[in-house]
């Protein structure tokens, strides 16, 4: 743009994760050498050995902080950065290893390895924001390439990003997708999660697995009250369900905490249906909705 | 009642070839992905001939027949909003160049669709959609042109959905009775498989001669007749809809709101499906380089935070604030901004409701509430 003196400097940064995140990045291919042309990339090993020394003017975080290093390499990064994002499930809700937030670390590490004192870890696996200010969070294991786009557009142009924190179902209708849960009775998490894949598992017939985290008004006991009470959902696997990719991420790691356990979910479902579902009056005597035998 | 031709349900493909001729792209009716949904269609055998459909709250699944019906199904997840009003849609491209910026409105020619199978209420939703879109002082010229170069095959509702179709109490069918070209009566007996047809226009009238015809004969019409008799009267979902406006506003503090709060789910899937949702949101895309800017127009929802964010928060933010929103609008203020009900019972946000919340129950629950209180009083 006209005026910039200088190009800002980009860097991406790794912690504990599987990569797909910086991926996403360079699988924009059409739009790279944009990038490269509008950014200095001063920090990005996986694509380049060459290391550009700080401050940087847009930090992409990608991982969770798992060790007593990371941690101090977050907070080295926040010092360096003008504007730090945080890219990712893992980035912003610990990721699939936050699992270990619901364990015991210590049987972990005597589970997987010979010599576990070796082994100097933290007890939980959490997001960036739990040690430094964050000043914007992509979601999504990986993000959506359009997704990390729009954020580097509207870092350059200086607007608020494009992130909307709807459903994933009202991305499925304006693509005009039949809904998998109405049309097939499969359990589907679209009504709680974040919309930004571009409903891709809906697209392919499948339920939505939260890989977005949830969305801005997750209604978890409603969802899960129907999927046990109507789509023929065991309670007990309620609990798998919301802990996955996002599995720390505040709403989901309640609603895997109400289900705990096969007796937990049986009991908080059923407590849910009876308070909103089946008491409701039928004031002009219709039909109650069906049992939606299709599992 | 107005000439009445017959065509044999073996020359519906003749109909088709006649309005592809004409230049028409047709869209309706077509079985994919477990549901029987609007798109593209190349010929007559892309019609769901054979197929129906079970509906209730939250619960559609496709049914094999044993004949060949074509139009045995309730209207599905899409409305015609899909192709009069899209869900996204580019306004303008700007674009900087050495001279200056200039501006592009993409240039494309719009096909004129023929909506083949358009339903008494989904002419009815056509009908509010211009009340909204081009009656007021601002007329939207992309739904504008959308809508003026199409052309409508109604068809009489034979077959509808007895848990969630609601037509007959809001007023807006089975019987078409206004707004298309052409109006079909599926006639499906025993030996005899025929569409009865009413012309509602020139250009309808022009479509049909080229088509093989004749004129109904009076048990034809009798039995189109009965069609639409049998199926009215056998409706049996109903709202109320006399003084619903004023139930409505009189119980804005109702503890129902909070008691449907709790299924919401504020997933935004109602109002999508739902045929006169109009509202949309304007966006702009950059690209990196800031050479080229898109102005893009997207369908939108009241159960989005970002739809109220305003100064610096969105305006309604509990879920019992937005159903209610939804909710008093279609039912209540939709008649004092465009003198219409905003719905047209055609059930598509029951069925399409993951959790299967109910307009017709919440409404009369609002409402029953509010008789019991004048009782008392
Ligand atoms: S398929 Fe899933 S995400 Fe899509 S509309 Fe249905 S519930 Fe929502
Ligand atoms: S509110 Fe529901 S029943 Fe009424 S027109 Fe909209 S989708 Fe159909
Ligand atoms: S109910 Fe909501 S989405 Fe529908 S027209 Fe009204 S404000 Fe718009
Ligand atoms: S009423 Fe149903 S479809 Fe509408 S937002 Fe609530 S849960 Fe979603």
């Amino acid at each position: 743009m006209a005026g910039r003196r200088r190009k800002p400097k980009l860097a991406v940064w790794k912690f504990a994760s599987c990569d797909g995140c910086q991926l996403t990045l360079l699988d924009c291919e059409d739009e790279l050498l944009a990038i490269a042309g509008e950014f200095e990339i001063a920090y990005f090993l996986e694509a380049s050995r060459a290391v550009v020394a700080g401050p940087y003017d847009l930090s992409l975080v990608e991982g969770s902080i798992t060790t007593p290093e990371e941690v101090e390499r977050i907070r080295e990064i926040r010092r360096q950065s003008r504007v730090l994002v945080a890219m990712g499930a893992c980035a912003t809700a610990g990721g699939i290893q936050a699992l270990r937030n619901f364990a015991d670390i210590g049987e972990f590490k005597r589970a997987v390895y010979a010599t576990p004192e070796y082994v100097r870890t933290l007890e939980h696996s959490l997001p960036a924001s739990a040690y430094v200010p964050v000043d914007f969070e992509l979601p999504g294991c990986p993000p959506s390439r359009v997704q990390v786009l729009d954020l580097l557009d509207a870092f350059l142009h200086g607007r608020r990003p494009r992130i909307p924190g709807h459903s994933l179902c009202i991305d499925c209708k304006r693509q005009g997708i039949v809904c998998v849960m109405v049309a097939e009775g499969i359990p589907c998490l679209g009504p709680v999660t974040r919309t930004g894949c571009g409903a891709l598992c809906p697209r392919y017939r499948r339920g939505c697995y939260g890989c977005f985290g949830p969305m801005e008004t997750p209604n978890t006991e409603s969802l899960s009250a129907w999927f046990t009470h109507r789509s023929g959902l065991a309670p007990e696997r309620l609990m798998p369900l919301y802990r996955s990719f996002n599995a720390a991420a505040s709403a989901f790691q309640e609603a895997s905490a109400r289900y705990a356990t096969p007796d937990q979910a049986r009991q908080a479902t059923e407590t849910f249906w009876a308070r909103a579902f089946a008491k409701r009056e039928n004031p002009d005597g219709g039909e109650q909705a069906p049992a939606d035998d299709q599992g | 009642m107005s000439e009445l031709s017959v065509l044999d349900s073996r020359d519906l493909p003749e109909l088709f070839a006649a309005l592809q001729r004409h230049g028409f792209r047709v869209v309706g009716p077509t079985v994919r992905d477990g549901a029987i949904v609007y798109d593209e269609l190349v010929s007559a055998a892309d019609l769901p001939v054979g197929w129906s459909d079970e509906q209730e709250a939250a619960h559609y699944r496709l049914k094999r027949r044993d004949d060949d019906a074509v139009f045995a199904y309730a209207v599905g997840p899409h409305s015609w909003k899909r192709f009069l009003h899209p869900s996204s849609l580019t306004l303008w491209r700007a674009r900087r160049t050495a001279a200056g910026v200039t501006i592009e409105t993409p240039a494309e020619e719009l096909p004129r669709l023929a909506l083949f199978g358009v339903r008494s209420c989904d002419l009815h939703a056509i009908a509010v959609l211009d009340r909204v879109l081009l009656g007021g002082p601002f007329v939207d010229p992309y739904y504008a042109e959308r809508r003026s170069r199409a052309f409508i095959v109604a068809v009489n509702c034979g077959h509808f959905s007895p848990s969630t179709c609601f037509c007959v109490s809001m007023g807006t069918g089975p019987k078409a009775t206004f707004g298309f070209d052409l109006a079909l009566t599926e006639v499906f007996e025993p030996g005899r498989h025929v569409f009865v047809v009413e012309v509602g226009t020139d250009e309808g009238a022009e479509v049909l001669r080229q088509v093989p015809h004749r004129a109904a004969e009076p048990w034809e019409r009798a039995a189109a007749d009965r069609v639409v008799e049998t199926t009215a009267a056998r409706m049996g979902r109903r709202l109320e809809t006399a003084g619903l406006k004023e139930a409505l506003y009189a119980n804005l503090e109702h503890p129902r709101w909070d008691d449907v709060a709790q299924r919401c789910l504020t997933c935004g899937n109602c109002t999508m499906v739902c045929p006169t949702c109009f509202c949309f949101t304007v966006e702009d895309r950059t690209d990196l380089t800031g050479t080229v800017t898109e102005r893009v127009r997207r369908l939108d929802v009241c159960f989005t935070t970002e739809f109220t964010y305003t100064a610096g928060k969105p305006l309604r933010q509990s879920a019992r604030s937005r159903y209610r929103q939804w909710l008093t609008h279609k039912l209540g203020s939709w008649l004092d901004q465009f003198g219409v009900s905003g719905c047209v019972g055609c059930g598509r946000c029951i069925t399409w409701c993951p959790v299967g919340i109910d307009i017709t129950e919440e409404a009369a629950a609002i409402r029953s509430a509010s008789e019991l209180g004048e009782r008392t009083r």
